[in-house]
């Protein structure tokens, strides 16, 4: 794993952005950017990063970066990739660049859904990284597919007959794994080493390669500002958040979690399940609780481990 | 030397394609363009063009792989239809608006529902306002002509806007015509690779797409607005550099029997043709009539529509799509908005709609209207200002 001498000192992500105090995004972007190896381009989806850190005529990207739309950073992705492909074999572009796709849950889980299978299914040599913080929270804190069971948001509020959402969260890198990608991988920014590390990977491998980050989020989570890391910390250390990779379809567990910390220390942190903690609703944590425990055992068994 | 093959609409575009040495096609099939996605695809496994094929999996991904490519300074091209382009409507705002010259074959057919794969403009104008240069072309050689010219007028310095050479589904897209193509080494030297201002090139790092808040958006906007009006001179100049080797005459508009007509048919694509073989026709009868057949519909070419139509007293403007619940449709609209802009409200306008879903318009149909404006310039009295022609009511 990457050391901390071994990064560079130049922040190619800037500080001056509009993101929120705390927000997890601003430091995985950051962090995502001092992975770079050479010559990069950033296609940024619609979403809370793209719409804080380039406010015209600001930006805070060094490095070339493109905002299409919502729904298809992959597929812009895969026609800057086939364009470079295309010039450098005509002798009118000279350096390999690296495409990094970034978009967050809703870009991702729901709406960039097709877009992001459809690049992955061509092949195209991209990065693409999922900023995961559970909820549409650009816009206001809507569910998506990748909110949590039991989480209130605009749009599965904490009701007095429905406690937040029923549904549980999509296998996001189960369905990327199985488009047979050579790289798949989770991470939380928490585990900063382990995060660029897999980023550095996601560069080198020749195809596509997707990163699923959990991005905590003060705002629509509902924690305090200065507590980002530690909800991030927690995610992990609870078996919330597993911290795993596929390389080439094998399955490898990367923070074990021998001893998991109790899942209502990360739920209680959050005011988006502070209802859950009405007796009424003490199975719908229970539930959660299942989930997080089959997830785990299923991950597990995925990497060939016992505990 | 020109060598004359036979070629359908969908193959003559295709072939153009294949000689201005594109770097990137991402396209999806629909009917009636699929044609021209699988021919662009043999070309590239077969190695006869150095092109990247990204064949994606929707039109909206094959414009925003466009975009993308664009972006880097490739020359990039797309075909769609229909519904196809239904689905890209919100990226081709963005292709304009980030002044991405992509050209985008058309093969136009009607929208659903009910679902019909026919030929008609509602896909097309149902994104008139898309900020793109749109040129209808009325037969497989034009189609093959506005290609070429296409890149070039796209590309240039003072337009960098996205253009659409739309040809009417299955009657131009599937009917073999008589094609006079040009020399590779012609089109190489009329359209030498493309000459980027400024790319996403990593060595200069620059920001795109950025968010516009009110205070900038607005002149983002008043900038395309000019760049697609200033846009009808670089046409006409590319036209004439056309022309000097091709032999073949292009301009905003064309005109048939406009120097003394009375009355007028306005239309685009390929039922143009029609309309001249009727005119013909009817003048060879001593009737006054012509034909205005817009080339670009966008720009609307409004000042020289207005000077063609010249004395005439009366136009049949004939639209193939509805603007469901307007006053009149999209052309006719547009035709009497220039004539009121340049002080001819004089002139009598009424507005036939026809051919909807691909229901054929026959020269009988084209002569009974071009009567009915006849009988208008006659009378002084337009008899009825919306027409639906051939449909049972």
């Amino acid at each position: 794993m990457v050391r901390l001498s071994e990064l560079p000192v130049e922040e190619l992500f800037t500080s001056g952005h509009r993101l929120c105090a705390g927000c997890g995004a601003g430091t995985i972007m950051r962090m995502t950017l001092k992975a770079t190896r050479g010559p990069t381009v950033v296609v940024n989806a619609t979403g809370c990063v793209e719409v804080a850190s380039t406010i015209y005529p600001y930006t805070s990207w060094k490095v070339s970066w493109v905002h299409v739309a919502f729904e298809n950073a992959a597929a812009v992705a895969s026609g800057i990739e086939a364009a470079y492909k295309a010039l450098r074999r005509k002798g009118l572009w000279d350096k390999h660049v690296d495409v990094i796709a970034i978009a967050g849950d809703g870009g991702t889980f729901d709406i960039g859904i097709q877009a992001l299978s459809g690049a992955l299914e061509r092949g195209h040599d991209f990065l693409y990284i999922c900023y995961d913080n559970e909820a549409y929270m650009n816009t206001g804190i809507q569910r998506s597919g990748a909110t949590p069971h039991g989480a209130a948001t605009t749009t599965s509020p904490a009701g007095r007959k429905v406690p937040g959402k029923p549904e549980f969260k999509k296998d996001l890198i189960g369905i990327c794994a199985a488009h047979g990608i050579e790289y798949a991988a989770t991470a939380s920014p928490a585990y900063w080493n382990d995060y660029i590390t897999k980023v550095q990977k996601g560069l080198e491998v020749e195809g596509p390669a997707v990163i699923h980050v959990f991005s905590p989020c003060p705002l629509g989570m509902r924690f305090d500002s200065s507590k980002s890391m530690e909800v991030a910390r927690l995610a992990v250390q609870t078996r919330y958040w597993p911290v795993y990779e596929v390389e080439k379809g094998k399955y490898k567990l990367n923070i074990k979690v021998p001893q998991p910390k109790p899942l209502v220390d990360f739920l209680k942190m959050q005011g988006r399940f502070s209802h859950l903690f009405q007796p009424e609703f003490q199975h719908e944590i229970e539930a959660l609780q299942r989930w997080v425990d089959e997830n785990w055992k299923r991950i597990l068994s995925l990497c060939g481990e016992t505990a | 030397m020109a060598k004359i093959i036979g070629l359908t609409g969908n193959e003559a575009i295709a072939y153009a394609v294949k000689q201005c040495d594109v770097d990137v096609i991402a396209a999806y099939p629909i009917t009636p363009q699929t044609i021209m996605v699988e021919l662009l695809s043999e070309y590239v496994y077969n190695g006869e063009i150095d092109a990247e094929f990204v064949c994606v999996e929707s039109e909206h991904s094959a414009m925003s792989a466009c975009v993308g490519a664009s972006l880097t300074g490739a020359r990039v091209f797309t075909a769609t239809a229909s519904q196809g382009l239904a689905l890209m409507h919100e990226m081709l705002y963005i292709a304009s608006g980030l002044r991405c010259p992509i050209v985008m074959g058309v093969a136009n057919r009607a929208l659903s529902a009910p679902l019909n794969i026919h030929g008609d403009h509602s896909d097309m104008m149902g994104s008139r306002d898309c900020g793109w240069i749109q040129v209808y072309a009325e037969n497989a050689q034009e189609a093959y002509d506005w290609i070429i010219q296409a890149f070039k007028i796209a590309e240039d310095h003072r337009v960098l806007l996205p253009i659409s050479v739309n040809i009417d589904g299955f009657i131009i897209s599937h009917s073999m015509e008589r094609v006079e193509v040009l020399e590779d080494e012609d089109v190489s030297r009329f359209l030498p690779p493309r000459k980027p201002i400024i790319t996403i090139d990593p060595a200069k790092p620059i920001t795109v797409g950025a968010l516009c808040l009110p205070d900038y958006y607005f002149e983002v906007k008043r900038q395309q607005v000019q760049a697609l009006n200033e846009s009808r001179n670089v046409i006409r100049e590319v036209n004439k550099e056309f022309e000097s080797f091709s032999g073949r005459k292009y301009d905003l508009l064309e005109t048939y029997g406009m120097g003394d007509a009375e009355a007028a048919i306005i239309c685009l694509g390929s039922t143009a043709g029609t309309a001249k073989a009727v005119a013909m026709d009817l003048r060879s009868e001593g009737k006054r009539v012509g034909v205005i057949k817009p080339w670009v519909y966008r720009p609307f070419p409004e000042e020289d529509l207005v000077k063609a139509v010249g004395d005439a007293e009366t136009l049949a403007v004939l639209d193939r799509a509805c603007s469901f619940g307007a006053p009149f449709n999209a052309l006719c609209s547009d035709v009497i908005a220039a004539l009121y802009r340049h002080g001819r409200s004089d002139v009598k306008v009424f507005n036939c709609v026809y051919g909807l879903g691909g229901r054929d318009i026959t020269p009988a149909d084209i002569r009974a209207i071009f009567n009915e404006a006849l009988e208008a310039v006659q009378t002084g009295i337009v008899k009825e200002q919306l027409k639906f022609i051939g449909v049972r009511e």
